[in-house]
């Protein structure tokens, strides 16, 4: 049950691919092919395993980002990518394997250790505290002081001034930086934890699910900020389970499946339907796609024996496969 | 990448005005309800023709005062602790048990009050530290934790005082402390137009500052708003979460021995039984001052216009008339609809429907 999918070793040639495929890549790659760095990578995982008692939750699972580059780490429910993820941010030490920066080999001891050589995560439901103002939440952990010795004080008016700032440069004008948080959009929350993050010298941003929870034009605004922490030189690891996402901003895509590597590709090697299918639910989603297709025949002939005008129109049978998502839907 | 123009028109907030400002703050509500309360009472009282007198003198308000004073200085500390998330039910019998181990020492093994109530304070320090220890290394709720210790402390200072005094009661305090510089901090009064206004009142208003000032103005106080708000997500950006709790049960229980000092050394004597519910006084205030019950949000100067509903309230039924059976009746009233207010008003604020 563990092992459905036999462990593609990611320096493997990739899989290869029937013309559609190269027809589109020819499209993907003018949507701003970019070359790809050969530099160091900044953040390096290095055959890492993670086992919680007798369950394989990582196994031999390899991930880098350079700077300047977004690599998308795909994978179902279930694959390994929260525990990569927490492996990466400082969150768990892995049982074996390396992690290095720079390549230098690094040992994580905490999240906050994590983040003081620059390794900055933004997670998902923990990006920020909805109950707390704007300039709170920009500063939690690394709070401005000012003055001395027992009156040594949180530094309320320049946090309010430097995060009006920030945010201004992120494009939200914030009138009142006391603001709770809750007051912003789902995007504009994401938005603000990025930029907190670029403001204390993140030179790795891993994003967890940034875009999962938001609405399509939310999702846009969180995009925009993935490419453009990039462009300023950042490495980005940008974790989603959404391939329409990470396809317009990846430079780079690394697919767990199962806690193991199901395969890396750089843009242009591959296209969304490989990659569902080597996220492994391609082959499921497909399936069900041709069992939805049936029913709703069947349904649609059932309608019209009852002769009940046709006002109900029978999706068409060849719809493009869309990645079943819950989440996708906005929650906020 | 213009992200100006990209966001430009997606303008989210609107530009507020101070009276918008007051009315999203977390203690708006209970300086609302603060007012109104006192005012039912000053009309009640000038209804019955006490102008002067009862709730309306000076005499009246050095006692309110004095009660909102007591329930106050536990209501400070207990509102940061609701804040991160937690909560203290031993704060009431802490009084008790502390005013017993103070009481004892002082009477019946001779220790200088000075010394006795360094040594009660740091016993309460101990037991708050041992409340967030255990909080922590067990995982379970703080309400149990607490609960657990409530009836330990309780328990405990009955068992050992029977069995050293063969009473639950210690007197005879006063004996031994009269003239002690010391002492006077705690029992200290000034009387003002008639009123008695105890030192107590003094230590509420410097509990209700310090609180304050370290909830809105240090960096312990952002910790602590993030601890009840998001535990995971501020251990995450590397606040040191178990430090902040414990450091905060330490601080209810030092708030509950301040109080025992106080009450021991003014009234001469140590009972067990003191401070019995004065726990459910104490989150009373911290809610009724806009501290949200669930922690990441909240107010210690709410607080103290909590405690000032709670001493109005308790004394105002006496001072009108109305027999004081019905001040519990009273006191959940109020705690209903404060919650009900600030649970509006927190929803405006955070700018959800």
């Amino acid at each position: 049950m563990s092992n459905q999918l036999p462990p593609i070793p990611h320096d493997t040639a990739p899989i290869t691919m029937p013309p559609e495929t190269a027809e589109r890549i020819a499209r993907y790659g003018k949507q701003g092919a970019r070359p790809i760095s050969d530099a160091v990578p900044v953040l390096e995982a290095r055959d890492v395993s993670k086992y919680f008692g007798r369950v394989i939750a990582l196994e031999h699972v390899s991930l880098s980002v350079r700077p300047g580059e977004v690599n998308c780490l795909l994978g179902d429910n279930g694959a390994g990518k929260s525990t990569l993820i927490k492996i990466l941010s400082g969150v768990h030490r892995p049982d074996s394997g390396t992690m290095l920066m720079d390549g230098e080999p690094v040992d994580f001891q905490s999240p906050r250790n994590a983040l003081d050589r620059g390794v900055a995560t933004v997670y998902q439901d923990l990006a920020v505290l909805p109950l707390m103002s704007i300039s709170r939440n920009f500063f939690i952990g690394s709070e401005p002081t000012t003055g001395w010795g027992p009156f040594r004080r949180f530094d309320v008016a320049a946090a309010g001034r430097t995060a009006t700032d920030q945010m201004l440069e992120i494009g939200i004008q914030v009138r009142d930086p006391s603001q709770l948080v809750g007051t912003l959009s789902g995007g504009e929350r994401q938005t603000l934890a990025i930029a907190r993050a670029e403001y204390f010298g993140a030179r790795v941003l891993i994003l967890d699910e940034p875009t999962s929870a938001l609405g399509v034009k939310e999702a846009a605004i969180v995009l925009r900020h993935v490419i453009r922490a990039r462009s300023k030189g950042l490495g980005v690891i940008f974790i989603t389970h959404n391939v329409q996402h990470a396809l317009p901003v990846g430079d780079r895509f690394t697919i767990l499946s199962h806690g193991r590597s199901a395969g890396e590709f750089v843009r242009g090697e591959v296209d969304q339907d490989e990659l569902l299918r080597l996220m492994g639910g391609g082959d499921e989603l497909t399936h069900l796609a041709r069992e939805l297709d049936e029913l709703m025949a069947a349904d649609a002939g059932a309608i019209e024996a009852a002769a009940i005008p046709d006002e109900v129109t029978p999706t068409s049978p060849d719809a493009p496969v869309t990645q079943v998502e819950a989440s996708e839907s906005s929650q906020d | 990448m213009t992200t100006a123009s990209a966001t430009g028109g997606d303008q989210r907030l609107r530009s507020v005005s101070p009276l918008r400002l007051f009315l999203s703050r977390p203690e708006f509500g209970a300086i609302v309800g603060a007012i109104i309360v006192f005012l039912i009472f000053a009309v009640l009282s000038v209804a019955r023709g006490d102008v002067g007198k009862g709730f309306l003198s000076i005499q009246g308000a050095a006692s309110y005062l004095e009660i909102a004073a007591q329930v106050g200085i536990l209501g400070a500390a207990v509102s940061l602790l609701m804040i991160a998330g937690e909560f203290d039910l031993s704060v009431g019998s802490m009084i008790g048990a502390s005013g017993l181990l103070l009481g004892l020492l002082i009477v019946q093994y001779g220790v200088p009050p000075t010394i006795a109530i360094v040594l009660t304070f740091a016993f309460a320090l101990a037991v708050g530290a041992f409340n967030g220890w255990l909080r922590i290394k067990t995982g379970l709720p703080s309400f149990i934790v607490t609960l657990g210790m409530l009836l330990i402390l309780r328990g405990a200072g009955i068992g050992f005082t029977r069995a050293i005094t063969s009473n639950t009661i210690v007197s005879g305090v006063n004996a031994n402390t009269a003239n002690d510089p010391i002492v006077k901090l705690f029992t200290a009064s000034v009387t003002i137009g008639g009123g008695e206004f105890k030192v107590v009142l003094l230590w509420w208003i410097v509990a209700v500052v310090v609180a304050t000032w370290v909830l809105t103005r240090t960096r312990f106080g952002n910790w602590i708003f993030a601890v009840g708000g998001g535990e995971q997500a501020a251990r995450y950006v590397g606040v040191p979460v178990h430090r902040v709790k414990v450091i905060l049960f330490m601080t209810t229980a030092a708030s509950a021995a301040l109080l025992a000092c106080i009450q021991v050394l003014s009234f001469g004597s140590a009972d067990v039984l003191r401070g019995t519910n004065k726990e459910f006084e104490a989150i009373i205030t911290a809610v009724v001052g806009g501290t949200l019950l669930t922690g990441g949000y909240g107010s210690a100067l709410g607080s103290a216009f909590g405690a000032f509903i709670l001493g109005t309230t308790q004394l105002g039924i006496n001072f009108v008339g109305i027999n004081s059976d019905w001040y519990q009746v009273v006191l959940g009233a109020v705690l209903l609809l404060a919650v009900l207010a600030n649970t509006y008003l927190l929803r405006r604020a955070s700018g959800s429907r």
